[in-house]
C-alpha cells in the first residue's frame, strides 16, 4: 500500500432501526462517533480532521451536512471533509480518511457516514423523477433484478440460491444486538412464501431501510502502537468506478469490481481470497449479490459463486465466512453501510466482532462496498498484524 | 442551425417530499422546543460559563456533550437585543414567516450570551438598530416549533416584555420530540443538446443515437458523450425500433410510477438494432411468464407521435424467432 | 511532501446555459483541460469532483458528470459533494500517499435551475433556522450588518451573479507536473478549517477559520503577487483580505473574481486556477488562492502557488 502504515484504532455503531426517532441527526452521528472514540481511548480534542460520508442530501433534506454537523463531530478549528460516492460511500469515506493519515497529512481522523432514512423514505429519495430523463417505471429493485436474472442465466444457478443467502445473513444478524433486522424463526420457506417483489426478488430477499451510523477513528503507526485496543492494520486500500452505460457494458460482474479487488489484493498480498481471509464484509442489498459478488472479487471462478453459497462456505461456520454481521440484508442505512462493512472487517481482525467473531487464522479481512448502477467499488484489506 | 434544445420549452421541476421531512428531536432540542410551546425560551450553561442559546446536544467549541436534564438548564429572555439584521425587502412566499417587509436578525436573548437567527416585524428597516431592545410575540397556537415565536418586536424603553399567551394543553401532552419540515424547491430544466435531438426524433416516429467520431458505437439515447472516451457524439444515428430483450424482471409492487402498467407487468433491459447499449423498455402483449430473455421485440408508438419518452408506451413481440445468447451476451 | 502543482486549468462560465445539460457543459472544460496538460487521458491516476445534487433537483449529478470524462478502463475517482477545491484537496492528498502522479479535478452545477439562494438555506440547522428559510443573501445580509454594526439591505452590486459552469484542473507530481507545464504553479501549502455552524455563535465580523488557513498554509512567509478570493458578496473580501492577512497593495481578483462569475461548486476551485494561471503565465511568481463553503464563510481553504524558485 502507498504511503505510511495506517490503522482502524477505534470503532463505533449506532444501533440501526427502521426510524432512531429517539435522537436527532446530530445525535445519531455523535452515537457512532463517540464510542469510537471511547474505543480509540480518544477525546474530540485529540483528532486532527474529520470525514462525513453520506448518499444523497435529500433523504434528510439537509444539503452538505457536514456544515450543520461540525461542531457535533468535533471539526471545529479543523479540516472536514465530505465525500458523496452514492452506495459505494461508506467505503470511500473510510479509504479519504485513510489517506488523510497514510499521506503523512495528519495522525488522527475522525470518519463517520449515516443515514437517516426515516426523515423522508429511500425510494421517494432515489428515484426523484427528472424532466427529460426516462421515466423510472420500476424502481431500483427494478433496475438490478434483471441483472440478478442475467446472472442465473449466466452461471445457471437454481432459483432458490439468493434464499439461502437471505436466511444466512438473518441468522447471523441474531448474534449481533446493533443489527436492524432480528427474525429468529427465518427459514427458506419464510423466504420463498414472502412476498414476490421484482421477480426473481422476494420481499426477504431484500435488504431493510434503517437509520444508523457508523465511526472510525483513523491513526497512524505511532497513534496505532499507543492505543488502548488492538489496531486493525490497513494492507490495502482501492476504489475503482466505471460508467453507468456503455457500450458491451459488463453490469453482472462489472471490470471496475476486478479491478479493484485486483488493486487491493496486490497491496495486502492477497493471492488467493477464499483461503487468505478470514471472512469478508461485502456490500449485499440483494442476496443474489453474494454470489455475484464472490465471482467479481475472485473468491472462485467465474460461474461458481452460487455453488459456494449453496455448500455454506460463507455461513459463520463455513470456510469463508461473508457477512458475519448479518450484512446489508440485516441493517441499510444506505449512506453507513459501506463503513459498517469496512469497520465489522476492522473488528473481525481485531478480535472485538462479540459474539459473531469468527475464528482467525490468517488474521485478514476484506471490506467491500458498491454504489451506483454496480459501477462505483470501494474495498480495504485489513490485518491484525502491522503489513 | 438551431440548437434542439432551443425548440424545447423548459420544464417545471417540483423537489418535494410529500408530506414534509418527520424530524425527530432528540432529547435537547426537544427540551428546547416544548420550552417554546409553553411560552419559554430554556437555555444551557456551558462549563466554561457562557449561557447557550439555543441550545445543541454539543458545547459548539469543544463538542462536549450537553445532558438533557439538570441544573445547567435555565430561562433565558424572554426580551433579547439585536446584535445584526438585514432587511428582507421581498418576503418569499410559503416560506418566510412573514408575508409582509420584514427583518432577519440575530438576537441574543437577555442572559444568553449567544444569538439566535429570527425575524424581526417592524413597519420598516428604519424602525430598528443594532443594539435595539426587542421581545418575542408569541403565537397563541404553538405546537413546539421555532415559529412558535411568530416575530420579535421592538421594545420601548421601559415597556414590559407582554408574556405568552395562555395556552391549555391537551392532559396527555408529551414534551416534543419532532417537528415536520417542508421543503419544496423548483426548478426549471432545459432538454439539453443530445436529450433534445433525441426526443424530436421520437416525435418523428425515430429513434435517434448518437456516436463520437472515433468510434463505432452507437448511443440511444446518448447524453451528448461517448462514455467510454469522453468525446461528444456528434454524429447522429438512427437506430431500429425493434430490438431483443437482453434481461428482464417482472414487477410485482404497485405503485412504483404513474407511468405503470396494473402488477405484475415486466420491465427489460432491450438491446436496439443498431445500437450498442441497453435501453429499459415495458414489455406488453405477452403474458409475464412467456417473456424470455431473447425474445425480439418491437416498439409500441403512441397512435398520436410526441417529442416525449412517453411517445413509445412499450414493446411487444414480433413472433420472430429468439436471438442466439452470443447476439446480446456482451450487453449484460 | 511531494511537489505538486496544477498544470493545466479550463472554465466555462455563462449567466444561463439553456442549450446544453451539465455533461454537455462539462465535457468541453474537461477535454480542454486534459490537452492542456499534454497527459493521456488514460494516464491519469485519479479523478475527483464536486458538485451539489441540489443544483439539479435530483440525487446523483455526480454520476453523470462521469460521462464527461470517459471513465473507461474504470479509473480511481471519487467525489466530494463540496465545492471543487476540495476535491482537489482530496486529490492532492492522494498524490501525498505516492499511490498517483497526476489527478483530473473537476466541479461543475447550473445555478440558473433553480433559486439557489433559496437552495442553500438547506445548509443551515433543519431545526432551528432552516424552518424560518433565511435565504443565503439573507444570511450574508447579517454577516454584512455585524460588520458595520448597522443594518443591512445588500443590493444587486453586493451579490454575486446567477453562473452556470464548470472548471477543471490537472495537478502532477515533481518531474511530471515539469513535463507537463513549462511552469508549473507548484502547490506550496493547502490548508482549510471548519468553525461552528450557528450563526449566533460565531463572530461574523471576522473569519477565524481562514485565518488559521492562512497561517498553517504559510500565506506570511513570502511576498502575494496575487490573491484570488471566494467572495460572492462584496463585504466578505475586506472580511478574507484581513484574515489572510493581504496588503493593501495586494492584487485581488483580477479575474473578476465570483462577483463577475460565480458557478457554484466550481467556483473555489476556479480560484486555484485563476491563480494558478498567472503563475504560469509568468504575471506573478506567487499567489494565494481561497475558497469557502456554507453560510457567511462557515468552511474556508487557503492555497498558496508559486512558480518555479532557484
Amino acid at each position: 500500500m502507498a504511503g505510511d502504515r495506517v490503522a482502524v484504532v477505534g470503532v463505533g455503531q449506532t444501533v440501526h432501526r427502521t426510524a432512531r426517532k429517539d435522537v436527532s441527526m446530530a445525535g445519531l452521528v455523535r452515537e457512532a462517533a463517540v464510542e469510537a472514540l471511547a474505543d480509540a481511548g480518544m477525546d474530540w480534542s485529540d483528532i486532527d480532521a474529520v470525514v462525513l460520508g453520506k448518499a444523497p442530501d435529500m433523504f434528510e433534506g439537509v444539503a452538505m451536512p457536514e456544515l450543520y454537523l461540525a461542531d457535533a463531530l468535533g471539526a471545529v478549528g479543523k479540516p472536514m471533509i465530505r465525500v458523496h460516492t452514492a452506495g459505494s460511500v461508506g467505503g470511500s469515506t473510510s479509504i479519504v480518511a485513510a489517506k488523510l493519515v497514510s499521506s503523512g497529512v495528519h495522525k488522527r481522523v475522525l470518519t463517520v457516514a449515516y443515514e437517516k432514512q426515516s426523515e423522508s423514505n429511500a425510494t421517494w429519495g432515489l428515484s426523484v423523477p427528472m424532466p427529460f430523463m426516462p421515466p423510472l417505471v420500476a424502481g431500483a429493485g427494478g433496475y438490478f433484478a434483471p441483472l440478478i436474472r442475467a446472472y442465473m442465466y449466466r452461471s445457471g444457478a437454481p432459483r432458490h440460491i439468493g434464499h439461502l443467502v437471505a436466511v444466512k445473513d438473518r441468522l447471523a444478524a441474531l448474534r449481533n444486538p446493533k443489527a436492524h433486522l432480528h427474525l429468529p424463526d427465518i427459514d427458506l420457506k419464510m423466504v420463498e412464501e414472502s412476498f414476490r417483489l421484482w421477480d426473481p426478488l422476494r420481499y426477504l430477499d431484500v435488504c431493510p431501510s434503517s437509520d444508523g451510523a457508523m465511526a472510525l477513528v483513523l491513526g497512524s503507526e505511532d497513534v496505532a502502537g499507543a492505543a488502548p485496543n488492538p489496531p486493525a492494520w490497513i494492507h490495502g486500500m482501492a476504489m475503482r468506478s466505471e460508467p453507468t452505460m456503455f457500450a458491451r457494458r459488463d453490469q453482472v460482474n462489472p471490470q471496475a469490481g476486478r479491478d479493484c479487488a485486483k488493486d487491493v489484493y496486490a497491496q495486502a498480498g492477497i493471492t488467493d481470497p477464499r483461503h487468505d481471509f478470514d471472512c469478508a464484509e461485502v456490500y449485499v442489498p440483494f442476496s443474489w449479490y453474494e454470489p455475484m459478488w464472490l465471482e467479481n472479487l475472485g473468491f472462485c471462478a467465474e460461474g461458481e459463486g452460487w455453488k459456494l453459497t449453496e455448500a455454506g462456505a460463507t455461513a459463520p461456520d463455513g470456510d469463508i465466512p461473508w457477512n458475519p454481521s448479518g450484512g446489508v440484508l440485516s441493517s441499510n442505512p444506505i449512506g453507513a453501510s459501506g463503513m459498517v462493512r469496512f469497520g465489522e472487517a476492522a473488528q473481525q481482525v481485531r478480535g472485538r466482532a462479540g459474539d459473531y467473531q469468527v475464528e482467525l487464522k490468517t488474521g485478514k479481512a476484506l471490506g467491500q462496498a458498491y454504489g451506483g448502477g454496480s459501477q462505483f467499488f470501494s474495498m480495504w484489506v485489513v490485518g491484525s498484524a502491522k503489513p | 442551425m438551431t440548437a434542439p434544445s432551443s425548440t424545447f420549452p423548459p420544464h417545471h421541476h417540483v423537489l418535494e417530499y410529500p408530506g414534509g421531512y418527520t424530524r425527530s428531536t432528540g432529547p435537547v432540542i426537544g427540551r428546547f422546543l416544548t420550552g417554546l410551546r409553553d411560552g419559554r425560551i430554556e437555555a444551557v450553561r456551558l462549563v466554561d460559563g457562557r449561557v447557550l442559546c439555543p441550545p445543541t446536544e454539543y458545547d459548539p467549541a469543544t463538542s462536549a456533550a450537553i445532558a438533557p436534564e439538570g441544573d445547567h438548564w435555565v430561562v433565558v429572555g424572554p426580551c433579547g437585543r439585536i446584535q445584526a439584521f438585514t432587511w428582507v425587502a421581498e418576503p418569499r412566499a410559503g416560506k418566510h414567516p412573514l408575508d409582509k417587509p420584514f427583518a432577519f436578525a440575530l438576537i441574543r436573548p437577555d442572559t444568553s450570551d449567544t444569538a439566535m437567527l429570527h425575524v424581526i416585524d417592524c413597519v420598516s428597516a428604519d424602525a430598528i438598530e443594532v443594539g435595539m431592545r426587542v421581545t418575542p410575540r408569541w403565537r397563541t397556537e404553538r405546537t413546539g416549533h421555532i415559529t412558535d415565536i411568530e416575530a420579535w418586536v421592538p421594545l420601548a424603553d421601559g415597556d414590559e416584555p407582554t408574556n405568552a399567551p395562555l395556552r391549555i394543553p391537551p392532559v396527555d401532552e408529551q414534551p416534543v420530540t419532532g417537528i415536520v419540515s417542508e421543503v419544496r424547491l423548483e426548478y426549471t430544466i432545459n432538454a439539453g443538446e443530445s436529450t433534445a435531438r433525441y426526443l424530436l426524433g421520437l416525435g418523428e416516429g425515430k429513434i435517434l443515437g448518437g456516436r463520437a467520431v472515433d468510434s463505432t458505437d452507437v448511443y440511444a439515447a446518448s447524453r451528448g458523450t461517448d462514455p467510454i472516451t469522453g468525446q461528444p457524439t456528434e454524429i447522429e444515428v438512427q437506430v431500429q425500433d425493434t430490438g431483443v430483450i437482453a434481461t428482464f424482471c417482472v414487477v410485482n409492487v404497485p405503485g412504483l410510477s404513474p407511468l405503470a402498467p396494473e402488477i405484475p407487468y415486466v420491465s427489460a433491459q432491450i438491446l436496439l438494432d443498431g445500437a450498442d447499449n441497453t435501453f429499459f423498455g415495458l414489455i406488453r402483449g405477452a403474458s409475464v411468464d412467456d417473456v424470455r430473455m431473447g425474445m425480439r421485440v418491437k416498439a409500441r408508438w403512441r397512435d398520436e407521435l410526441i417529442a416525449d419518452h412517453t411517445a413509445i408506451e412499450w414493446w411487444e413481440p414480433t413472433g420472430a424467432p429468439d436471438a442466439p445468447y452470443e447476439h446480446y451476451k456482451d450487453y449484460l | 511532501m511531494r511537489d505538486v502543482a496544477v498544470v493545466s486549468y479550463a472554465s466555462s462560465t455563462t449567466p444561463k446555459d439553456d442549450i446544453h445539460n451539465e455533461v454537455e457543459m462539462l465535457g468541453p472544460v474537461v477535454r480542454e483541460a486534459i490537452v492542456g496538460s499534454g497527459i493521456a487521458r488514460g494516464d491519469i491516476g485519479f479523478v475527483c469532483s464536486g458538485s451539489l445534487d441540489y443544483l439539479q433537483g435530483g440525487p446523483f449529478a455526480f454520476v453523470m458528470g462521469l460521462d464527461a470524462v470517459g471513465a473507461w478502463p474504470p479509473m480511481r475517482e471519487s467525489h466530494v459533494e463540496m465545492d471543487a477545491a476540495w476535491a482537489l484537496y482530496e486529490a492532492w492528498i492522494a498524490i501525498q500517499t505516492g499511490e498517483v502522479d497526476t489527478a483530473l479535478v473537476y466541479g461543475f452545477g447550473k445555478s440558473s435551475l433553480g433559486d439557489v439562494h433559496e437552495i442553500m438555506t438547506l445548509q443551515t440547522d433543519p431545526y432551528y433556522v432552516a424552518p424560518l428559510w433565511p435565504s443565503m443573501v439573507d444570511m450574508a445580509g447579517l454577516q454584512a450588518s455585524a460588520c458595520t454594526g448597522a443594518g443591512a439591505l445588500l443590493g444587486a452590486d453586493d451579490i454575486f451573479p446567477i453562473t452556470d459552469g464548470s472548471a477543471a484542473i490537472v495537478l502532477a507530481a515533481d518531474d511530471v507536473a515539469r513535463r507537463a507545464s513549462k511552469r508549473p504553479a507548484w502547490i506550496r501549502g493547502i490548508e482549510h478549517r471548519i468553525e461552528c455552524h450557528g450563526l449566533g455563535v460565531r463572530d461574523l465580523s471576522i473569519s477565524e477559520s481562514t485565518r488559521t488557513a492562512a497561517e498553517a498554509a504559510r500565506v506570511a512567509d513570502g511576498p502575494v503577487d496575487v490573491a484570488e478570493l471566494h467572495a460572492q458578496f462584496r463585504h466578505e473580501e475586506a472580511i478574507l483580505a484581513e484574515a489572510i492577512g493581504l496588503p493593501n497593495d495586494t492584487n485581488i481578483n483580477p479575474s473578476g473574481g465570483p462577483l463577475a462569475a460565480n458557478p457554484i461548486m466550481s467556483a473555489g476551485l476556479m480560484r486555484i486556477g485563476e491563480v494558478a494561471k498567472r503563475i504560469t503565465a509568468g504575471e506573478a511568481n506567487r499567489g494565494v488562492a481561497h475558497a469557502t463553503s456554507g453560510p457567511c464563510l462557515q468552511q474556508n481553504m487557503v492555497v498558496v502557488l508559486e512558480g518555479e524558485t532557484a
